[in-house]
């Protein structure tokens, strides 16, 4: 993509850090970006999917004899004549789909909508008419519906262990012991998925709303039974993915098996209702958390057992221990899961999988216990820091949880809090304040990428990652400036197709830090090529110099320390060469196999401050204000990294008090999968959020010390605004979301 | 989708009597076409009838054309000076996209937001499907009302602007197709609009076949009254009533001289409560009286599990009105 001229375009080295516009911004403002669903092509047919409308049992019959005679229909694939599909090696990462189990693989249902049925038509219209007119019959089976998991009875899986916690915690001073519950969530990105395939004998090419398209190609060459060469993946934008689009779901195959039926290029892109049942969710978690610790709050034992639900086709642990064994320092631990099967679709990674659910059980329990010891929670938390990472041993690469707490202390203003409930007021309103601390593992993947010097002037970067919306166009735009000096009008970063370098998924917050040393070995490779040609071309300013001597700033080849001006264009060096380019090659080992890193504990910090406002009057509750304070290494972009936050906080007032998925007991249906019924917070609901970086770098993941900002911001939102309602209500509310049903309960009266 | 055929009104005569679907604004009607609720074979768009003015009669009331969209009537100066309570009723709806789409004759017969009702999948629903039962009373019914309901149907009328409407005592003007000596025109209060489920939930009010909405007419707003409109609900925006109120009061020496009360969000129709005014007329204004009236209005109720809060609910959302309007 080419970029448009930006401001940050000459600041040089100082582009690291800045706040820069994002240079795809115009293409997305005026509507010319092309998303998966904006691709179009010449006999385009469209598909649409006949879901279940049972949970549990199997096809007896399909009736086909309507919708095959409807106008426009082309084909209606389904279990009985469906193409031969392949599963991939199950729990191997190097290929993974989203469900073990290929589309149509048998005539059995496994939850409300499942695909039963595609019905490929000449126009949308046409396609949706007639897949309303399939009939299904059925065998029904009982299914297992019932939200509440507390009635599992079965093993329990040790997930990290040390010292004997339920004998520490039988002999601590002050115990909390309690339940906590958070409830299926709906990732709900702007943009639906959709697949667009087109074959050209045999071989592929799908446009797709994919959070790693280099994944996606793996694992489609796979289930489509294809060398891996003749698959390709595209995608050039997305309208984000909250971790729902990691990884394959079953429309893909279908639209890659019905473009090769028709011979024609086709297009599936799922409905708004679609998104509730067909490509994942965040799962149900229970969570009984036992702290002790002693009358000084020094924790002794904390023990964490969390169920979470799964589908009946695959096993999804959603890792709610993900931070409970370093997060504090405590001798006794034990962290436990098991799975309980429902009759949902499969759970997939929703932002900040694991840690965001987990850490509301952890942070309410501390809420809870400090209360408890009459101690500030602040204080709480800065009493049992740790000096290393507690479940591995490892030493931490850079961890600023302390700093987190105090800056955001002191910014939120805490030393006025009054602790009793209902204790403050403001303009009539009853304030509840209330804090959480947060973390989120820091990843380095594998990843690889080309930097190309052209004899045009422009600087090609080329991987194949993709930008989910959060900036990664633009970061990789920002060290290309930054390596080589050439404004943003001359850098072209190519991405998001499976013809490119492997790159690393958007996911888990670790795209930045996966691709920064690829790119920059890229250009630090290119530059060196470039040199030598300077140096070794004849007719060149340079010739027989030492490289070592040269250097490339403002675009410019010239001798250190002289000004750029004293230089030459770059490019007059590779056209000097009679070359077309001049292209450089890195790559990124991922943190495992980094001998300085792999054993170091590498997380990301956050504390987050919430303040909510308080009508008994009329049992209305608002966040009214948050800080938080966020420790993730050295920041790329100030402008990208504040808006993944300010979104992150803002989803997470969703999960403390709107979200949620309620699925019918008698069918299944998720009764609430429209963007109406399934309430996220909206503008009105957004208060001021003051985001502060810490901006301590952590070399651990690279020279820049950049970790990732994706997921943090989520983490710890939901335990501080449960905290803050406690507060100001006296209710606590240990299953979210808070509902005005709960806040109803509490005796807190007006002044 | 059914296929249909689409013609534009000739006139508000030629409209009525039509055997096909009125379309005005289309947010309510195109939805529930895309879902498969509604199949009507013809569609008649209103939208460029004569209907979309506001006029003062000479009497000092208002008449509101029924194509005048949502926020036209929201934003005009007359409305927002002397029915501040419509004006705050419907800017708290929807969106701003959606109501400047959205018209007054489509917001009176806007369908309930019941999800049994919306998705022919999600099961059986006497108010689509007469006769095909009510999932949503052993089911999902935290959204519907505890006043009005029967055992067929518990849906709530979703309106906010027919909560202000009700409770300024406004009139519909209908014109039907020209046996009634009127040239088929004829007037209804909105009190005796909308029916009570009972064991037809499909009839929702007493407009015929083919009869036409053109008009809504206010009454001159009461001298020396005050309006208020309170909605409550889950989130700040964008979403419909848990509850709602909507509160006409004059107030004479710390005494309420009169007083009209309706509420949303909790009644199968826009409900006006008498005995909520019953319970203040005459009485001095103040949290004593207004939490009895609050009673009053819900003594009738029949929650069910889920939307059992909802009567504690209204009664706070019913005596913040009442304080706001008599403060
Ligand atoms: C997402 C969403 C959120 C919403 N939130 C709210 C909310 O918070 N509060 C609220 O009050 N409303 C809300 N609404 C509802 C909205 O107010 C209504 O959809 C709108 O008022 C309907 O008006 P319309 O002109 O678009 O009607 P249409 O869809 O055109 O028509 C609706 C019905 O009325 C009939 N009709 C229309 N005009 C006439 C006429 N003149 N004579 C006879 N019949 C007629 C049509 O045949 C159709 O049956 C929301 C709607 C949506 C989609
Ligand atoms: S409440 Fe009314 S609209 Fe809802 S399912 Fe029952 S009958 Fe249908």
């Amino acid at each position: 993509m080419a970029m448009g001229m930006d401001a940050a375009g000459g600041l040089g080295k100082d582009i690291i850090g800045a706040a820069v516009s994002r240079i795809d911004g115009p293409l997305k403002t005026t509507g010319t970006a092309h998303y998966t669903a904006d691709f179009h092509f010449a006999s385009m047919a469209h598909a649409v999917p006949v879901q279940s409308t049972i949970a549990s049992g199997r096809i007896k019959r399909i009736d086909l004899s309507v919708a095959e005679k409807m106008p426009g229909v082309l084909l209606v694939l389904h279990y009985g004549n469906m193409d031969r599909l392949y599963r991939v090696v199950p729990n191997d990462f190097s290929a993974t789909t989203s469900e073990a189990r290929p589309p149509f693989e048998d005539e059995r249902i496994y939850h409300w909508g499942q695909f039963v049925a595609l019905v490929v038509g000449e126009t949308l219209e046409q396609a949706t008419a007639a897949a309303r007119a399939v009939t299904v019959e059925y065998e029904t089976k009982a299914a297992s519906l019932k939200p509440s998991l507390s009635d599992y009875q079965g093993k329990r899986k040790s997930v990290s262990k040390r010292g004997e916690v339920d004998k520490a915690f039988s002999n601590a001073a002050v115990k909390i012991d309690q339940n906590y519950i958070t409830p299926v969530e709906t990732h709900n990105p702007i943009e639906m998925h959709a697949t667009v395939a087109q074959w050209e004998g045999d071989k592929v090419t799908l446009y797709e709303t994919s959070q790693g398209v280099w994944n996606h190609r793996l694992a489609m060459a796979q289930v489509l039974g294809l060398p891996r060469e003749n698959v390709q993946v595209i995608t050039k934008f997305l309208g984000s993915g909250f971790g729902g689009k990691l990884f394959p779901w079953p429309h893909s195959a279908l639209a890659a098996v019905a473009a090769r039926r028709i011979q024609r290029p086709v297009k599936l892109s799922l409905s708004r209702k679609m998104m509730f049942t067909n490509v994942g969710h965040r799962p149900r978690c229970e969570q009984q958390i036992k702290i002790g610790a002693t009358a000084e709050g020094k924790l002794v034992a904390l023990r964490q057992d969390y169920l979470n639900h799964t589908s009946f086709i695959d096993d999804i642990d959603e890792g709610c221990g993900e931070a409970t064994p370093y997060l504090y320092s405590v001798p006794n631990l034990e962290v436990t899961s098991a799975l309980v099967q429902r009759n949902t679709g499969t759970p997939s990674p929703m932002r900040g999988p694991g840690a965001v659910p987990g850490l509301f059980a952890m942070e309410s329990a501390m809420d809870e216990l400090a209360i408890a010891l009459k101690i500030d929670p602040v204080e709480l938390r800065l009493r049992n820091e740790p000096v290393k990472d507690e479940g591995t041993g490892q030493e931490f690469s850079s961890r600023h949880l302390k700093e987190c707490l105090e800056t955001g202390k002191q910014k939120f203003g805490w030393e006025k809090r009054t602790a009793a409930v209902g204790s403050m007021r403001r303009d009539g309103k009853i304030l509840g304040w209330g804090m959480a601390a947060a973390s989120w593992g820091a990843y380095r993947f594998g990843a690889s990428a080309t930097v190309e010097l052209c004899a045009d002037g422009r600087v090609c970067v080329r991987s194949a990652t993709q930008d989910v919306g959060t900036g990664t166009y633009t970061v990789l735009a920002q060290v290309m400036h930054e390596k080589t000096g050439v404004p943003f009008d001359r850098i072209d970063v190519i991405i998001g197709d499976t013809n490119l370098p492997e790159g690393a998924m958007s996911g888990g917050s670790w795209a930045t830090a996966s691709a920064l040393p690829a790119i920059s070995g890229a250009a630090a490779n290119a530059i060196k090529t470039l040199m030598q040609m300077a140096v070794s071309t004849s007719g060149s300013a340079f010739l027989d110099k030492d490289p070592a001597t040269l250097e490339l700033s403002q675009g410019r080849v010239h001798v250190s320390g002289q000004s750029p001006s004293t230089g030459i264009p770059f490019e007059d060096v590779v056209k000097l060469a009679r070359l077309s380019g001049i292209t450089g090659e890195g790559k990124t080992i991922p943190t495992s196999d980094d001998p300085k890193a792999k054993d170091l504990s590498l997380h990301s910090y956050a504390a987050q401050f919430v303040e909510v406002e308080w009508e008994p009057e009329i049992a209305r509750l608002r966040v009214s204000r948050v800080v938080t304070v966020v420790d993730v290494g050295r920041i790329i972009n100030l402008k990208a990294a504040t808006n993944q936050i300010l979104g992150a906080v803002v989803m997470g007032i969703g999960m403390g008090l709107l979200e949620q998925t309620n699925y019918e007991q008698r069918t299944g249906q998720p009764i609430n999968g429209n963007m109406a019924d399934y309430l996220m917070a909206t503008c009105a609901d957004s208060p001021r959020i003051d985001v502060t970086f810490l901006n301590h770098p952590d070399l651990a993941l690279n020279e820049y010390g950049a970790r990732g900002v994706g997921e943090i911001g989520l983490a710890g939102v939901a335990p501080a605004i449960t905290a803050a309602v406690y507060h100001a209500t006296g209710v606590r509310v240990r299953q979210i979301p808070v509902r005005i049903e709960d806040l109803l309960k509490s005796d807190v009266r007006e002044a | 989708m059914q296929s249909f055929t689409y013609e534009k009104a000739g006139s508000v005569e030629k409209a009525a009597g039509s055997s096909g679907k009125f379309i005005a604004g289309g947010t309510t009607l195109v939805d529930l076409m895309k879902m498969g609720v509604e199949a009507p074979t013809a569609l008649v768009d209103i939208s460029g009838l004569p209907l979309g003015q506001i006029e003062t009669l000479p009497n000092g009331g208002l008449m509101i054309g029924a194509m005048v969209r949502n926020s036209d009537v929201a934003n005009h100066a007359t409305v927002a000076a002397h029915y501040a309570v419509l004006s705050e009723a419907l800017l708290s709806g929807a969106s701003p996209q959606l109501r400047n789409m959205a018209t007054t004759g489509g917001n009176l017969l806007q369908r309930t937001r019941c999800p049994y009702f919306r998705d022919p999948s999600a099961g059986g629903c006497n108010k689509r499907m007469p006769g095909s039962g009510c999932s949503a009373i052993e089911g999902h019914h935290r959204m519907m009302a505890v006043l009005g309901t029967s055992d067929k149907c518990i849906a709530t009328h979703p309106s906010d602007m027919c909560v202000a409407l009700t409770a300024l005592e406004a009139v519909i003007h209908i014109q039907g197709t020209g046996s009634n000596g009127n040239g088929g025109k004829r007037t209804v209060a909105i009190g005796d609009f909308y029916k009570l489920p009972g064991d037809t939930p499909h009839v929702e009010n007493s407009l015929e076949p083919g009869e036409l909405i053109t008009h809504v007419e206010l009454p001159p707003p009461a001298k020396g009254g005050k309006q208020v409109y309170v909605k409550l609900r889950d989130r700040a925006s964008y979403e419909f009533a848990l509850s709602s109120a909507a509160v006409v009061a004059v107030v004479e020496g710390g005494h309420i001289k009169s007083i009209r009360v309706a509420m949303g969000g909790v009644g199968t129709r826009p409900w006006r409560s008498h005995e909520a005014e019953a319970a203040l007329v005459g009485k001095a204004a103040n949290a004593v009286t207004f939490r009895a009236a609050a009673e009053a209005a819900l003594k009738g109720a029949k929650p069910l599990p889920e939307n059992g809060f909802k009567v504690e609910l209204a009664k706070r959302c019913v005596a913040r009105a009442l304080k706001m309007a008599t403060a």
